[in-house]
Order: structure tokens, then C-alpha cells, then sequence
């Protein structure tokens, strides 16, 4: 049984980048996800979309390794927003308080808007 | 659901890697045929795998094991004020040192941004995805009775 997550990058222009899910956000996958992050603020990209399109579970490890990124996102005065949950995760996001410092889309463009600054 | 009958099955993990992803199978199977619905089905799923990783890190379990019980059956009767409500139920059972449940402080999303120590979310996410939790712990282990109503 393997759940490996694969972790696509897409940056449709300079100012924000897409990171796009595929399996489970566990440890291992929440670390993936954190490597790639680090790596684009570390080039000054960080305005970030996390796309959970193709990710239908997700455990607390690997949502606390998302708030490691989300608290260096907004360390280094970026945004981070997420689009695509299922309706479970997306619950749980709540629950934990993720909600109030990043944001929650339905699907990449209004967060891509958000992320760029031109909606609020 | 073809008939009333409890259903109920037994499911013995080792304590490894993604192994509660085996047991989320169990909760697929049972919800369908239940008809619980995707939706309530992914949040015992998700409560599950809460309840398995806590065994797996924090118990000390002394057999690397945990057990479940995954439980289909109807409380009351149609004719009753409530009516019938069948459930999904998950024990999750380990025979580790055990655990005071009041002793667990609510984690808070603007304090873990800031500490260095991020985890501790499990009980909270289990809690608010069931209709309704139970936890008994002592010096033999923690069993976890997890409960989703249709």
C-alpha cells in the first residue's frame, strides 16, 4: 500500500506559484509539500496555491506541517490559499482555525485573484 | 442497506506506516452499504486515521498492534420520539499505557502558528467530526468509541 504523495509545481507568472497535490498529506507528503514551499520563498515567490484537487485525505501531521508553511508564508509577508478541498477537509481546516489566516477557494482562479492581490 | 441485522467487523493493524489507510477501507465498505453518504463517510474516515495515529505515536503499545471494530446497527424504533437511527460505530483499541483525556489542552491555531510544537489536533478533529465520542483509558490501553449516525 502506498499513498506517496506527488507534488507538481506550476508558476503561471512571477508573482505566485501553484502546487499542485496528489495522495495523501501525511508526514512524508507534508514535508514534500514544505520542501517545495521553501524552496519558492526562498526565491521570493510568496504568494502560494495550495491545489488539493486530486488529494482526498489528508491527517493532522501533515496539516501541521501546513501551518509550518503558512507561518513562514506570512513570516515573509505572502499569502497562502487553498483550493479544491473535499467538503471533509475543508471541515477540518475550520476546525483547526486555518481559515483565518489563509483562504479557502472553491477553484484556483478567484484564489489566483486573491493571491495577486486584485480581489479581497 | 439490505436488512436491520448489526454487521461488524474485526480488523487487527500493525503500528506502520499508512496502515490506517487500511483501515479507512473498512469505513468505505460499511458506510456504503449502510448508505451513510460520501460526505459523512470521509469524516469517519478522517476520524479514523486520527484515532490510529495517536495509537500508533502516543500509546506504547505494548504489542505494536491496535484493533478496531467497525459497527453497523439501529438504536430505538421507528415508533419512538426519536425514531430509528442506525450508525456507524469504530472502537479503536490499543493496550498501551493509557492517557487522561482532560489532561489534553485545546490546541489554537494563533498559538501554533507561533510555537515551535504544531501537532496535538487529533482528539479535537475526532470530536468534531463524530456525533459522538468516547474515551476509556487506564493502565491497559485506550479504546476510542467513535459513533457517526445515517
Amino acid at each position: 500500500m502506498s499513498e506517496t504523495l506527488k507534488v507538481t509545481l506550476e508558476k503561471p507568472d512571477g508573482a505566485v506559484a501553484i502546487l499542485r497535490t496528489d495522495g495523501y498529506i501525511n508526514n512524508t507528503g507534508g514535508e514534500e509539500i514544505a520542501r517545495q514551499a521553501y524552496t519558492l520563498l526562498g526565491e521570493g515567490t510568496v504568494r502560494l496555491l495550495l491545489d488539493l484537487e486530486r488529494t482526498k485525505i489528508v491527517n493532522s501531521i501533515g496539516i501541521s506541517i501546513l501551518i509550518e508553511v503558512l507561518e513562514k508564508v506570512l513570516d515573509q509577508g505572502g499569502r497562502l490559499a487553498f483550493c479544491h478541498l473535499t467538503p471533509t477537509i475543508e471541515k477540518t481546516f475550520q476546525i483547526m482555525g486555518l481559515a483565518q489566516y489563509a483562504r479557502i477557494f472553491p477553484s484556483p482562479e478567484p484564489a489566483l485573484a486573491w493571491l495577486r492581490g486584485e480581489v479581497e | 442497506m439490505p436488512t436491520a441485522e448489526p454487521r461488524e467487523i474485526h480488523l487487527t493493524i500493525p503500528v506502520a506506516p499508512e496502515m490506517e489507510i487500511a483501515a479507512t477501507a473498512q469505513v468505505a465498505a460499511l458506510g456504503e452499504w449502510m448508505e451513510l453518504g460520501r460526505d459523512k463517510i470521509d469524516e469517519v474516515k478522517m476520524a479514523v486515521v486520527e484515532a490510529c495515529i495517536n495509537a500508533f505515536e502516543h500509546s506504547g503499545t505494548l504489542d505494536h498492534k491496535v484493533e478496531l471494530k467497525f459497527r453497523v446497527a439501529t438504536e430505538g424504533e421507528a415508533g419512538d420520539a426519536g425514531g430509528a437511527r442506525t450508525f456507524l460505530e469504530v472502537d479503536v483499541l490499543d493496550n498501551g499505557h493509557g492517557f487522561d483525556p482532560a489532561r489534553v489542552s485545546a490546541p489554537q491555531i494563533g498559538e501554533k502558528l507561533r510555537a515551535p510544537h504544531k501537532r496535538g489536533w487529533g482528539l479535537r478533529i475526532i470530536r468534531s467530526l463524530m456525533d459522538d465520542v468516547r474515551i476509556v483509558s487506564g493502565e491497559r490501553g485506550t479504546m476510542i468509541v467513535m459513533r457517526k449516525y445515517r
